[in-house]
C-alpha cells in the first residue's frame, strides 16, 4: 500500500494548433473518461488560431461540465497586437467561469474579481502571491523553471491566504515566448502569412542541434522542451509542501491514460516507479525530465530515490 | 504638443562598473543604469556591477554632474529568498537613487508600500507589451516609465504612447533579443542557472569552444552544441536564441530564432523622438569603457544635433555592432515577425 496524495488533477490548455474537429473530440473524450477535476481551455499561444476554436467553446464547455469537470478559460500569454488585446478582453469578460491569466493584460481586466494565475505568468515568490491574492487571484500555477524550495515558499503563503498552488507534473516545459513566429520562420514565412503551418505539427516542431541531438520544440511563438516533465515521483513532496493541484499539459499521446496513471499514483494504487514505467510506454521515444524541480538543468531526469531529504 | 514635435529625450546608458559609470556620465549620459553584485539584476556576471558603497559614491558622482542613476532590480526573486531584492531596494533608496527599475510584481509592490515616493520604472523584463499590461503596472504600483520590449514598430510605439499614462523608454542600440524578456528559461533549461531568478543568461562557466583538427569551431552551452563555425568564420557568444539548428525539413543548420546581429536604430532616432519616446536606452553593461565612451558620445551628438535641427552623424556606430552586422529589428517593419 503506497501513500495516498490529496489534491486535484488539472488538464492545462491544448497549446498546439490541433485541427478543430480533433480538438473538440479530444475534449469530449476527456469529459467522458479522464479522471481530472479541472480543465483549462482556450487559445494561449496565437491569436490567429482562436477563430477555429471559439465556435466550439460552448459545446466543449457543456460536455466537460456534464462530465463533472470545472472549466477555466485561459488567456493569451503574449499580448501585443490589437487582435491579442481584443481576445484577452473578451475572455476576461466571461462572468460565470474563472479565467486563468498568463499576462499582465489579463490582470488589468480582472483586478478585484476572482481569477487564476497561469504558468506563463511569473509567480516566483511569496510577495507576488501576497500582491495578487489581495487583488483577487485564487490559484497560482507556478512557472515551469521553479525549484522545490521556491515552490514551497509560494505554497505556504498562498495557503495562508486561502489560495491554492498548482504545478505542472506532465507535458512539455514552456521555455520561452517571442513576438516572432518560429513555426512560420522555419518555413521561410512570417507570422502575417503563416498559412497556419503549425497545424502540421500537433506535438510541436522538433528542433535538433547540429549534432543531431533532439533539443527543443517550436510551437508558433513559443519554445518548449523536447522532453515531457514528469513529477509523478515528486507528488508526495509537492503535497507535503502544500501544493494542491497537479497539472497535465496535453500532448499528442493518450492523455486519458496519462491522467489515469497520475490518478492511480495519487490514490495509492500504484507506486511512483510503476507509474513511471506506464508513462514511458505511453510517451514512446520522448524522454522524461524533472531537473528544474531539483535546481538542475531542466532537461535532466533525477531519480527521486537518490535525493537525500 | 503636435505629433511632429521632437520630445526632449533622455539618453540612458549602461554602467557595469563604477569606472564605466563615470565614463558614461562624462560622455554625456543623462542617466545611467546599474545593478548590485548579486542576483537582483539581470546582468549578474562575475566582475560586473556595484557594491553598496560603490553605488552610493556613484550616485554622488552623477548627481554632482547633473546625471541621474537608475537601479536595475529587474529579476524575479525565488520564493524564500526575497531578502536580496528588498535589501537592494532599501540601499538604493537610501542613496537617493533616481528610479528603481523592476520586473517582478512582488518587488514592485514592496517598493510602493515601503517607499511611497520612490520613482518606479518597469523593466523590459516585465514583458509588458500591450497598453493594458502597462496600464496595470501604472494603476497598481504608480509606475512612471516603461521600458518597451524590442518587438514593436515605431508606429506601434506611437500608438502605445497615446494609450498609456507613463513615459516610454526604448532601446536604440545593443543586443537585440527576440525572446520575450522575463519569460525565457532556455538558459536555465541547459545550465540550471536561471536568467529570471539568478540574473544571468548563458553564464561563461557553462560555455565551451571546441576546435577540430581543421580549425572548425563548435560552440557549446552545457551539453548542447549551439552553433558551428567554419575555420575563419567569426563566432559569436553562444546563446541558445542565436544558435543554428536542424528540423526534419531543414537539414542544413539555420538560425531558428534570430541571427546574431546588433540593434542600431540611429537612423530612426527622429521618428522615435516624434513618437513620444522620453528616453533612449543603450544596452551593454557587460561592455568595456571604450565601448561605452564611443557609443554614448555618438548618441549624445546625434540627439543634440536633432534637437537643434542638424543632421546626426552615426556611421561610426556600425563599427561597434556585432560582427559588423546591424539591424533595425522590429522597429522599422513587422515583416520579421
Amino acid at each position: 500500500m503506497t501513500e495516498k496524495i490529496s489534491g486535484e488533477l488539472t488538464l492545462g490548455p491544448v497549446l498546439y494548433n490541433w485541427k478543430a474537429d480533433a480538438w473538440r473530440d479530444f475534449y469530449f473524450k476527456i469529459a467522458d473518461e479522464a479522471p481530472v477535476d479541472t480543465v483549462v481551455i482556450g487559445e494561449t499561444i496565437c491569436y490567429k488560431r482562436a477563430p477555429f476554436f471559439e465556435p466550439l467553446y460552448g459545446e466543449v464547455m457543456e460536455r466537460l461540465e456534464a462530465g463533472g469537470k470545472t472549466v477555466v478559460f485561459s488567456t493569451l500569454a503574449e499580448v501585443m497586437l490589437p487582435h491579442d488585446r481584443r481576445i484577452v478582453e473578451s475572455i476576461c469578460s466571461i462572468e460565470d467561469h474563472l479565467v486563468e491569466v498568463n499576462d499582465a493584460s489579463g490582470l488589468y481586466h480582472l483586478t478585484g474579481k476572482p481569477h487564476n494565475i497561469g504558468p506563463l505568468f511569473n509567480t516566483y515568490n511569496e510577495e507576488v502571491v501576497k500582491t495578487l491574492a489581495r487583488r483577487g487571484a485564487k490559484n497560482f500555477c507556478v512557472p515551469h523553471e521553479m525549484r522545490a524550495t521556491a515552490i514551497e515558499a509560494v505554497a505556504k503563503e498562498a495557503n495562508a491566504l486561502g489560495c491554492t498552488v498548482e504545478v505542472q507534473v506532465f507535458g512539455r516545459q514552456s521555455l520561452a515566448l517571442s513576438a516572432r513566429c518560429y513555426h512560420a520562420r522555419a518555413h521561410d514565412k512570417i507570422k502575417d502569412t503563416c498559412q497556419y503551418v503549425c497545424e502540421n505539427d500537433p506535438d510541436g516542431l522538433n528542433l535538433r542541434t547540429l549534432e543531431g541531438q533532439p533539443f527543443l520544440t517550436i510551437n508558433g511563438v513559443q519554445v518548449l522542451s523536447n522532453d515531457y516533465v514528469d513529477l509523478i515521483a515528486e507528488l508526495p513532496d509537492l503535497a507535503r509542501m502544500g501544493v494542491a493541484r497537479f497539472r497535465l499539459s496535453p500532448q499528442n499521446v493518450d492523455m486519458i491514460a496519462v491522467a489515469k496513471v497520475y490518478r492511480a499514483a495519487m490514490d495509492g494504487e500504484i507506486t511512483a516507479a510503476e507509474g513511471q514505467e506506464s508513462l514511458k510506454e505511453l510517451v514512446g521515444d520522448t524522454p522524461l525530465a524533472n531537473g528544474f524541480f531539483y535546481q538542475q538543468p531542466g532537461y535532466r531526469f533525477i531519480d527521486a530515490d537518490s535525493v537525500v531529504h | 504638443m503636435t505629433a511632429e514635435t521632437l520630445t526632449k529625450t533622455e539618453l540612458v546608458c549602461p554602467a557595469g562598473t563604477p569606472a564605466a559609470l563615470r565614463t558614461a556620465v562624462d560622455a554625456g549620459a543623462d542617466a545611467v543604469y546599474c545593478g548590485f553584485q548579486n542576483a537582483s539584476n539581470a546582468r549578474n556576471f562575475a566582475g560586473l556591477n556595484f557594491t553598496p558603497a560603490e553605488l552610493e559614491k556613484a550616485v554622488d558622482y552623477a548627481h554632482q554632474r547633473g546625471a541621474k542613476v537608475l537601479l536595475a532590480c529587474n529579476t524575479f526573486p525565488p520564493g524564500g529568498s526575497t531578502d536580496i531584492w528588498k535589501t537592494a531596494v532599501d540601499d538604493a533608496h537610501s542613496f537617493g537613487i533616481d528610479a528603481i527599475i523592476v520586473a517582478d510584481v512582488g518587488v514592485a509592490n514592496y517598493v510602493r508600500e515601503t517607499y511611497p515616493d520612490q520613482r518606479l520604472h518597469l523593466s523590459v523584463q516585465a514583458g509588458a507589451s500591450s497598453p493594458e499590461a502597462i496600464r496595470y503596472f501604472c494603476r497598481e504600483f504608480d509606475v512612471r516609465r516603461v521600458v518597451l520590449p524590442r518587438i514593436l514598430t515605431v508606429a506601434e510605439i506611437k500608438k502605445v504612447h497615446d494609450a498609456i499614462p507613463c513615459e516610454i523608454e526604448a532601446f536604440v542600440f545593443g543586443n537585440i533579443g527576440m525572446m520575450k524578456e522575463g519569460r525565457c528559461a532556455l538558459s536555465t533549461y541547459v545550465t540550471g542557472e536561471s536568467t529570471n531568478m539568478d540574473g544571468a543568461c548563458s553564464p561563461a562557466h557553462h560555455i565551451r569552444y571546441v576546435e577540430d583538427d581543421e580549425r572548425n569551431l563548435t560552440t557549446r552551452l552545457g551539453r548542447f552544441a549551439v552553433d558551428h563555425f567554419e575555420a575563419g568564420e567569426a563566432a559569436g557568444y553562444p546563446t541558445i536564441c542565436k544558435g543554428r539548428y536542424l528540423t526534419n525539413d531543414r537539414t542544413c543548420g539555420y538560425y531558428a530564432f534570430e541571427e546574431p546581429r546588433t540593434l542600431n536604430l540611429s537612423a530612426l532616432l527622429p521618428d522615435l523622438m516624434k513618437a513620444g519616446v522620453t528616453a533612449l536606452k543603450i544596452e551593454g553593461r557587460q561592455r568595456s569603457r571604450a565601448y561605452v565612451k564611443a557609443v554614448v558620445s555618438a548618441f549624445r551628438h546625434a540627439v543634440d544635433a536633432l534637437m537643434e535641427g542638424r543632421d546626426p552623424k552615426l556611421a561610426d556606430l556600425i563599427a561597434l555592432t556585432e560582427g559588423a552586422k546591424q539591424t533595425e529589428g522590429a522597429f522599422k517593419t513587422k515583416t520579421w515577425r
